[in-house]
This record gives C-alpha cells, sequence and structure tokens, in this order.
C-alpha cells in the first residue's frame, strides 16, 4: 500500500486477511463524504481513533472505520504535524463522540466537535499533555489537580443527582454514573468512565507483536478468547499468516465456549437480581463446571493465552473431544430446564419485562451493536454478515428479539447459549486434522485489522506501521464504545431500584473501553 | 413451582471443598494476617477495582458459587468500606483510581487488612507504571497479604481467606504464614 493523492478519487487497497477491508488515505473532503455515503447506506462507525506517525513523516493520523452492508472501509486522514485537526463525525454518528474525546486526552487531535470535556484525562495528566505522542518524555505526570466534571445537569422542581462511583457497592468494575432522578424515576443519567484507563496503546508500543497477544488477552478479563483472537487476525494480517484450519476451528470453539460462559453468568446475575436467589446458584454452578473445563483442556480457566499469532497453543484429543461433547448436551438440558423455570416465573418476568427498553429506532441510531443491538430487533452478527473461518461453514443463526427491554436481553442470551452449543457440536464433529499453529513473526504489511463477534459485540484490534517496529501502533475497540450510550438512553423513565438490573442485562466493559 | 423443587433436588447438596492447592504461594508482610484473633469475629470483605481488567472479579464473583461457598466460611462481601474488616484489591492501580483506593482504604476501621489479589495488584502484571498507570498496590497503600495469578484461582483465594481468619497460633508475620500453609499443604 502507497501513500495517493487524496485530492481525487480515494484510492481503495484491499488489505489481507479474512476481513473484506479496503483501506485509503483520504483528504478532509473525502473523510466526510465517504462517512456521510457509509451514514446514508445505514452503514456505522466500526472505530475511530488516531496515532502518531510523525516519526516516519505522515503526521498525526486519524483513523476511522466504516461498516456497511457494501463491507469495510477504513479511512486514513492526515491531521498535520503542528495543531492538527480533523472534521468531526459525531454528527454523523453519535458513538463517534465519545471516540474523538479520547483521541484528543491522547494525541491533541481535534475534531472541533461540541463536547471538549476530557473523556480518558481525568486531570491525571494536564490539559496540553498528550501521553500518545511520540515525542513526550515518559515520565510521570505531575500530582493531580481537582477533577470538576461538569454533568450535563436536569433543572426543575423536585429535581436532584445521585452520584454513584467510582467504586460501585458489588464486585464491579469502577465507573461513574450519575443520576438525574424525580423522586426514583429515573430522568437522565450520564456516565462516565475512563477511571481504569492503563495507557494500554503506549504498553503495545514497547512490545513486539508477538508478546502484545499476551497483552491483548489481558484487557477485557470476560473476553480473553474473543480479543486475543481479534489481536492474532490483526497480526496474522500484516504477517501474512494464514493459521491452519485446525487452528481457527479450535478458535470458533474458545469463542463460543467463552460466550456461553459469559451468558450463563450473567443469566445467574440477572435471576438474582430479580429476585430469584435460585437461579445465580443453578447458572453459577454451570458456568462452574464450564470454566473448570477450561482449566483441564485448555489450561485456563478464562482462556487466557490460548490463541497465539498464527494458531492456538492448544490441541484436542479424542478423549477430550468426547468430554466436550457429553459436556454440551449435559449444559443444554439443563439451560433448557432452567430457561423453561424463568420464564414461568411471574416474579421474574415482571422485573424483566418493560425494564431498560430500548426501540429499535433509537438503537439503530446510536449506532447499536452485538447482543443488545440483536434484542433491539437488529439483526448484527460478524459471525453471519462477515463469516470467516469457520463461521462462513458452520453458518450462525442470529438470535433477534424486538421488545429491546431486560426480558428481550434475557431471551437474546438463552438463544444464544443453544446456538453457541449447537456451533460447539459441529465444531466438534468436523474438527479438521492437521497443525494448530503457523509462524508468524514477520511482519510484512503496515496496516492490519482483526474482527471477532465477542459475547458482547463486535471486538476490533487495528495495527498500524506494522512493518516498522518501534512505530507501531495497536487499536482495541470494544463493542461497549457503541452500547454505553444505549444504557444511558435505557434507564430513563425506569426506577433507580431496577438499575442494576438493566445495567447487567447489557454488562458492558470499563477496561476494555477504558484500555 | 414443581419445575424449580424438581432442579434444586437433582443438583443436591455439594461436599465441602477439600483443600486441593499444593502450590499457594502466599506473601505477607507484618503485621500477622490473621485478623479473627483482634475481631473476634467473621470477616467482611469490601473489593475495590483500581484497574483490573474484570478476570479477578469474576474468580471473587465465582467464590460465592456453591462450589466455594465463601460463605460458609465466614467471609462476606460488603458494599461499604466503613463495614469492612478487609479491603481486597485487585488490578494495576490506576492514577485515576489511587484517590478513590485511598479515601476507601481510610474508611475501613483499625483493625484491618489490605490484600493484593493477582499478578497486576501485587506487583501490576502484565502492566507497566506509566503517565497512567502507577504500578503495584502497595506504593498506595500498605499490603498485608498478596495472592499471585493471573487470575489467582478461587481455591488460592479461598484459602487466603481462611489464612486471614486462622487464629495465631506461634509466630507471626511473614514466616509464621508460611510456615503454617507448607504444614498444612505440603
Amino acid at each position: 500500500m502507497t501513500d495517493h493523492d487524496p485530492r481525487s478519487a480515494p484510492a481503495w487497497s484491499r488489505l489481507p486477511g479474512p476481513l473484506p477491508v479496503n483501506h485509503a488515505w483520504v483528504d478532509a473532503r473525502l473523510w466526510r463524504e465517504i462517512a456521510a455515503r457509509c451514514h446514508a447506506e445505514d452503514g456505522r462507525l466500526g472505530s475511530l481513533w488516531g496515532s502518531d506517525e510523525r516519526p516516519t513523516g505522515s503526521g498525526f493520523v486519524v483513523h476511522a472505520i466504516l461498516v456497511s452492508q457494501e463491507g469495510w472501509h477504513w479511512i486514513s486522514l492526515k491531521a498535520g504535524d503542528t495543531n492538527p485537526r480533523f472534521p468531526t463525525l459525531s454528527d454523523l454518528f453519535p458513538e463517534a463522540a465519545r471516540q474523538e474525546r479520547a483521541l484528543f486526552d491522547l494525541l491533541g487531535i481535534g475534531s472541533g466537535a461540541p463536547d471538549t470535556r476530557p473523556w480518558l484525562r481525568h486531570e491525571v495528566w494536564g490539559p496540553a499533555d498528550f501521553p500518545l505522542r511520540r515525542d513526550r518524555a515518559d515520565a510521570p505526570p505531575a500530582a493531580r489537580g481537582a477533577d470538576p466534571y461538569p454533568f450535563v445537569p436536569v433543572r426543575g422542581e423536585g429535581v436532584h443527582e445521585i452520584a454513584v462511583g467510582p467504586i460501585h457497592a458489588g464486585t464491579i468494575e469502577p465507573g461513574h454514573f450519575r443520576f438525574s432522578v424525580m423522586g426514583d424515576e429515573i430522568l437522565r443519567l450520564e456516565a462516565r468512565l475512563g477511571y481504569t484507563h492503563k495507557g494500554v496503546a503506549k504498553r503495545f508500543e514497547a512490545m513486539p507483536l508477538a508478546t502484545g497477544a499476551r497483552l491483548a488477552g489481558r484487557v477485557c478479563g470476560d473476553s480473553t478468547a474473543a480479543y486475543a483472537g481479534a489481536y492474532a487476525m490483526a497480526v496474522e494480517a500484516v504477517s501474512g499468516c494464514a493459521p491452519p484450519p485446525r487452528a481457527l476451528w479450535l478458535r470458533a470453539l474458545l469463542f463460543e465456549r467463552e460466550r456461553v460462559a459469559n451468558h450463563l453468568g450473567d443469566l445467574g446475575a440477572l435471576c438474582q437480581d430479580g429476585g430469584l436467589a435460585f437461579g445465580l446458584t443453578q447458572f453459577g454452578l454451570l458456568k462452574e463446571r464450564w470454566l473448570e473445563t477450561h482449566r483441564r483442556l485448555f489450561g485456563h480457566r478464562y482462556l487466557m493465552d490460548v490463541i497465539v499469532p498464527g494458531g492456538v497453543a492448544c490441541d484436542l484429543d479424542a478423549t477430550a473431544l468426547g468430554l466436550l461433547e457429553s459436556e454440551g448436551t449435559a449444559v443444554l438440558e439443563t439451560t433448557r430446564r432452567l430457561e423453561d423455570i424463568v420464564d414461568d416465573h411471574a416474579g421474574l418476568q415482571e422485573r424483566f419485562l418493560g425494564a431498560g427498553r430500548l426501540d429499535r429506532a433509537q438503537a439503530r441510531a446510536l449506532g447499536a451493536v452485538g447482543l443488545a443491538a440483536r434484542a433491539s430487533g437488529i439483526a448484527c452478527d460478524l459471525r453471519a454478515l462477515w463469516p470467516s473461518p469457520p463461521y462462513d461453514a458452520l453458518g450462525t443463526r442470529v438470535s433477534t428479539r424486538t421488545g429491546g427491554d431486560v426480558a428481550a436481553r434475557v431471551g437474546v442470551r438463552f438463544d444464544e447459549i443453544r446456538e453457541s452449543l449447537r456451533l460447539i457440536q459441529a465444531i466438534l464433529a468436523q474438527l479438521p486434522p492437521g497443525p494448530v499453529c503457523a509462524p508468524c513473526d514477520r511482519a510484512e504489511g503496515l496496516l492490519g485489522l482483526g474482527a471477532v463477534e465477542g459475547w458482547r459485540g463486535r471486538i476490533l484490534v487495528a495495527i498500524t506501521r506494522a512493518r516498522t517496529s518501534g512505530d507501531h501502533h495497536v487499536h482495541i475497540h470494544d463493542p461497549s464504545w457503541q452500547n454505553w450510550p444505549l444504557l444511558e438512553r435505557a434507564a430513563p423513565g425506569d426506577l433507580v431500584p431496577d438499575f442494576p438490573l438493566i445495567n447487567k442485562s447489557f454488562n458492558l466493559a470499563y477496561s476494555g473501553l477504558d484500555l | 413451582m414443581h419445575k424449580l423443587i424438581r432442579q434444586i433436588l437433582k443438583t443436591g447438596i455439594l461436599p465441602r471443598l477439600p483443600s486441593r492447592r499444593r502450590d499457594a504461594v502466599l506473601e505477607t508482610g507484618a503485621p500477622g494476617p490473621s485478623l479473627t484473633d483482634e475481631i473476634g469475629r467473621a470477616l467482611a470483605v469490601r473489593h475495590v477495582d483500581t484497574g483490573s481488567c474484570n478476570g479477578c472479579e469474576l474468580e471473587i464473583q465465582a467464590l460465592g458459587n456453591a462450589v466455594y461457598n465463601l460463605a460458609a466460611l465466614g467471609v462476606h462481601l460488603v458494599a461499604s468500606p466503613r463495614h469492612a474488616d478487609v479491603l481486597l484489591v485487585t488490578g494495576p492501580v490506576a492514577r485515576a483510581m489511587a484517590d478513590p483506593l485511598r479515601t476507601a482504604y481510610e474508611a475501613v476501621p483499625n483493625p484491618k487488612r489490605v490484600v493484593a489479589l493477582g499478578d497486576c495488584a501485587c506487583g501490576c502484571g502484565v502492566y507497566t507504571a506509566n503517565y497512567a498507570t502507577v504500578g503495584a498496590v502497595s506504593p498506595v497503600i500498605p499490603v498485608d497479604l498478596a495472592i499471585p495469578g493471573c487470575p489467582p484461582s478461587p481455591e488460592v483465594i479461598r484459602e487466603a481467606f481462611q489464612a486471614l481468619m486462622r487464629p495465631r497460633l506461634r509466630g507471626s508475620g511473614i514466616r509464621g504464614l508460611m510456615r503454617r500453609f507448607m504444614a498444612r499443604d505440603g
């Protein structure tokens, strides 16, 4: 891929890898035009981020991935060397707003969007200190000052605010929720995240691509297989590496097992929050046994370090395959029985039905992805829309519900457990023989993209300037970027005591988003 | 309702979990970690995530399942640090979480213990100190018991709580604890 004069039509070049991604360098006018066209065609923003490519003469670069029926388009815009700027996309895609704020906090590239509040910075570093700039001294920031964050207020008689976090009451990740309430009714919810920002992108810069896999599997502990899988896909794309078929099938097995584990855990928690402790016990037990199988067969309860660039670091013999098959059958049977109980439980259904409703139009406008989108009637699922091997051979049935409420998200989770268990049995039956890993240690390309449909939704990993070690940049995108605003839209109108239930039905990432 | 009861009967009563771990390595500084001697009752634990990937949280949640049944040990997780005896900290300390961590620590009444859970809390793990991360927990607040692992298994965490609740027999601090662990597990 070469830099091209972007003043004319964009010069698309197809990137290697299983995803149909075309990349082009664009100028500011094309940046807007291509995004607007994508928006008009009902496409969505996949991710938006930046990188400091001044050492290689490209200045600051802003990247966007646009996903539409036409396929995937990755556009890169040179934003300049000094006072870098780019035209905002947040008027077209509201999900861009916080990504643009994070981009400014890290690199000082301005979008001109009206909301200029910091997103990741938290007064931990100064307003003119941009930590991802490559010429920034690696010194710790000066002592932090006060951190006033102007939440959008709701005015009127009887309105007051409830501030929750960053430390939450339960065993969950830190973040801040600001509720504006009237009595018990939520009028407005605004989330403020970024508390767990650990400088992951900076950390990646200091790691060779091969060792980066360890980090990629540790930024979001409930999705380690999906993250490591997306990372491996991106590294393989820039390395011209084709993992052996058996490795790809084993990866799919791991993705589906990870999905089942999370859905089981969340269904238990949803029952608990809905007042049925029985559900927590039962689903907790199913999940625990599922995780113990991970430990026995893959060496890790959460599948960390099992997926590596080039393939997988595990293999299964006939005994293991048999064990997985019978476990799948047993879990399917128990889950069906539990689903029956949940469906019949009037108290639980009373809590689930209508709570945290988000209709299709709202979900669409906000750019919803993954499980939450499917529960609002949007059939987006990478496994079905852009299936990479082995999903192209497996054929995934996408579950959608139209209710958009907690009940719908519970329903989709049950459907997806069943579908994942079906896929797992199909994978076990058709697992191709052969090696499970190919050499993947020479980055030859410049750009690579990996994408995996994790249990929350679409996880993206983009690598830029891969060939020049030390100048490379790894960008990770969690579907929670799109879906946190959904929760903020779904909660108003409901009661404060229903919020934990609504929140759990989405169960969005903090660390995977804060990075 | 009959389906629910049938499922409960089908699940049965799970056996008590025997200690299987022989490789548990715990590090501790003075004073000795046993806290039940001092407070004479079960432990209340407040968990604080200062930047964890959510892996350690999943294992803390797993401790509550029917297999590990942490509550049966006399350990319960509480919502407020003011109700807690133990602060259970996970993750490297992100700079934005350093102040909330100190605030939570100060809110825990004395006597108290701090447990650093997982490789990140113990020594920063796969992360490094940088513009956004302070590092491990110990530079921010004093740590009494460190439980390594990525994430530590629920069995190891359970063992650590047992150590916090074991009557102080002889010796305290790291040596006493290590000796007791060796005697128990090896």
